[in-house]
């Protein structure tokens, strides 16, 4: 069975991005990135299945600028057995980068589909789901277990309040949560085995895919800054305060 | 000449980030003030293959250079591991090559693998309190018996001989009144420490509580002649082939600490206020800080440089040397710099920098210290007569 893994180079967690001036996104000039924390946590599960045996091969998939192949490399390094690189300088939004690996997809013919439940620079959690209907498979997101079996697949899936588990056939899409597992790092001997894997470039065109953006960003403001915290006196004022005030009850 | 990214730099660069990230700077500051070798965090390194980094690939390492160690090295200390994480290391990391480039087959099989595996590890005892920088003074003994040498004598400074398994020891098999050159008659070994005959008593000291430098007295320590590396008599050009590549080492580890140094003198200067305004905005704040980044740059570009001819089998004696005394004093004034950046909150614990203070004078002060280089300096490339 192939697993196909999408991967996104994001900007990495430790940095605390700016607003530009003009409003138009962050500043991302001179900022470290990194491979989406909850997609390193897509590899690491595609890995396992492979050590498992229950996948035959591991293909990593990312969209975008030339840089996205240095984050390629690092889920060869974690294991992945070959990359993909759909290159474009556009704006890749959820529904141009869900089209494109439905693309892959035909191509490839994987049995599962495993991506991160959002990336952490938009924050959309929704590439999974436009995958799973543009391919018709069914969907087992926000995963916290998955476990197959022949072709059924089971996922416990991290709701509100709880926890749910859903029987799914393959071929299926995932997307991982954090709980799902604890990524491993790339050691050195992979680091430097990576680099002999193969990573293959694709165009958008080659795929004929539209990649043209539908949403237009208006505007990016910084969040509120945080008020220092009050004392109150007593627990009516504290249920009053909730009430009135913070509006959480 | 090339000075685009290298690829495998930043690999590794951020491979050894990720890992150094689950021990932050509380981590050190605890280490710090307790003591206790950081054994989980030499562990990561184990666990991920980093020991194996310079050791050739047919014994289990990764076959890098001396200028993919220097990222390394360089990347933990930048951390705020500084000399505590990088020491813990260091001697694992390039400290066999001696073993690498000398010894048989058999002892290659039978040394390194264990070394890269954790299984084994290793001090370096060189240094002897009679003897100081003058290493061709050494006067331990390594007297042949049968098939086997008896060790005895005493060392100073050997750092991590409370926890290592292992040393690599340069000793005497010679009298020095009977060599035919200087550099002759000292030999090289790496063999157990076995504790009946080797006290170590840890010495006291300013900084890198965490891991420890001991005095070594050894008392009739008997060596197998397998465990010789190379030659008798030869011990001390064997050791001088490493020499560079360990300079380049720790002058990275100190760049990595005047980064980390200057990147934290620079946010604090960012964001405390004083005569309300950033205490940033001042010149006098700005300028030194400005001066530290350009120092420490300079310092590894020297690295890179003399990394590279070493790595390309040419001379970088030189180099070497120099990129030694740049890292060293760079990330020293950067250090500097940072705690008076810091104002009062520089001589707190809390803030980091002054831990970096201590810890930033083992650069300066070893393995050779840089009245040392500059004499060096002064001989062999200026031409100056011999000062030393
Ligand atoms: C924390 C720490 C860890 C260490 N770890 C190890 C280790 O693991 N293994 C090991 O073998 N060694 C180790 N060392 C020892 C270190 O390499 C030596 O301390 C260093 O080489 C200096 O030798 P010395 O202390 O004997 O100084 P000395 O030789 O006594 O020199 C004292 C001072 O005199 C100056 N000086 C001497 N001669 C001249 C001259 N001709 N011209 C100008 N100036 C001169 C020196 O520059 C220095 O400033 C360590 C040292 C420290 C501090």
């Amino acid at each position: 069975m192939k697993v196909l893994v999408a991967v996104k180079r994001v900007v990495d967690y430790n940095v605390k991005v700016r607003v530009k001036a003009d409003q138009s996104g962050v500043d991302i000039a001179d900022v470290k990135f990194s491979m989406n924390p909850f997609d390193e946590i897509a590899i690491e599960e595609a890995v396992r299945l492979k050590e498992k045996g229950v996948a035959t091969e591991v293909i990593a998939v990312s969209m975008g600028v030339a840089q996205c192949q240095e984050t390629l490399r690092t889920a060869l390094a974690m294991g992945a057995d070959r990359a993909i690189h759909v290159q474009s300088d556009a704006e890749l939004q959820p529904l141009a980068v869900a089209k494109l690996l439905k693309a892959i997809c035909d191509k490839e013919q994987p049995q599962l589909v495993i991506l991160g439940k959002q990336a952490i620079d938009d924050d959309c959690n929704q590439t999974g789901q436009m995958l799973a209907a543009l391919a018709g498979w069914s969907q087992g997101t926000f995963a916290s277990k998955v476990e197959i079996s022949g072709s059924d697949i089971s996922v416990i899936r991290e709701v509100d309040g709880g926890l749910q588990t859903v029987a799914l056939k393959l071929p299926a899409i995932v997307t991982t949560d954090l709980r799902l597992n604890e990524p491993r790092y790339a050691t050195l001997p992979n680091i430097m085995k990576a680099k002999k894997k193969p990573l293959d470039a694709v165009t958008p065109e080659a795929l004929g895919v539209d990649v043209t953006p539908r949403l237009k960003t208006l505007k990016v403001t910084e969040p509120p800054k945080r008020k220092g915290g009050i004392k109150v006196k007593t627990i009516g004022e504290l249920v009053d305060k909730l009430k009135n005030e913070a509006r959480v009850i | 000449m090339d000075f685009s990214t290298n690829e495998n730099h930043q690999s590794i660069r951020e491979a050894i980030e990720r890992i150094c990230e689950q021990f932050d700077d509380e981590y050190w500051l605890k280490k710090d003030r307790d003591g206790g070798f950081p054994r989980d965090f030499y562990q990561a390194f184990v666990d991920n293959g980093w020991l194996g980094i310079c050791i050739p690939e047919e014994y289990g390492g990764s076959g890098l250079g001396i200028s993919e160690a220097c990222i390394m090295m360089q990347a933990i200390s930048a951390s705020g591991a500084g000399l505590s994480g990088a020491s813990a290391l260091h001697m694992n990391i390039f400290g066999l090559n001696p073993v690498v480039v000398f010894a048989t087959e058999e002892q290659k099989q039978r040394m390194l693998p264990p070394l890269i595996q954790g299984r084994d590890q290793a001090c370096f005892a060189v240094t002897e309190p009679d003897a100081g920088l003058n290493t061709l003074k050494l006067k331990t003994k390594a007297v042949r018996d049968g098939d086997r040498y008896i060790i005895s004598g005493q060392k100073i400074w050997i750092s991590t001989a409370q926890v290592a398994n292992k040393m690599l020891i340069l000793a005497r098999t010679t009298p020095a009144e009977e060599v035919k050159h200087p550099t002759h008659g000292l030999s090289l070994f790496y063999t157990n420490i076995d504790r009946d005959y080797v006290q170590a008593h840890e010495i006291e000291k300013m900084g890198r509580k965490c891991v420890d430098s001991n005095q070594l007295f050894l008392d009739g320590l008997p060596v197998s002649v397998e465990d010789r590396i190379g030659e008798e008599g030869k011990g001390f050009e064997y050791i001088l082939h490493g020499l560079n590549p360990e300079r380049l080492l720790i002058a990275s580890e100190a760049v990595g600490l005047g980064k980390a140094a200057l990147r934290r003198a620079v946010d604090y200067a960012k964001e405390r206020v004083v005569f309300d305004r950033p205490i940033g905005k001042n010149q006098a704040i700005q300028h030194p800080l400005a001066q530290n980044w350009i120092e420490l740059e300079a310092a590894e570009l020297m690295i890179r440089k003399a990394a590279w001819l070493y790595d390309n089998g040419q001379p970088c004696g030189a180099e070497a040397n120099a990129a030694k005394y740049l890292g060293a004093e760079s990330a020293f004034k950067a250090c500097q710099t940072a705690m008076t950046t810091h104002g009062g909150m520089g001589y707190a614990k809390e803030y980091h920098v002054e831990r970096y203070m201590r810890e930033v004078m083992i650069p300066r002060i070893a393995p050779v210290s840089p009245q040392l280089i500059l004499c060096f300096i002064a001989e062999k490339v200026l031409g100056l007569p011999k000062s030393y």
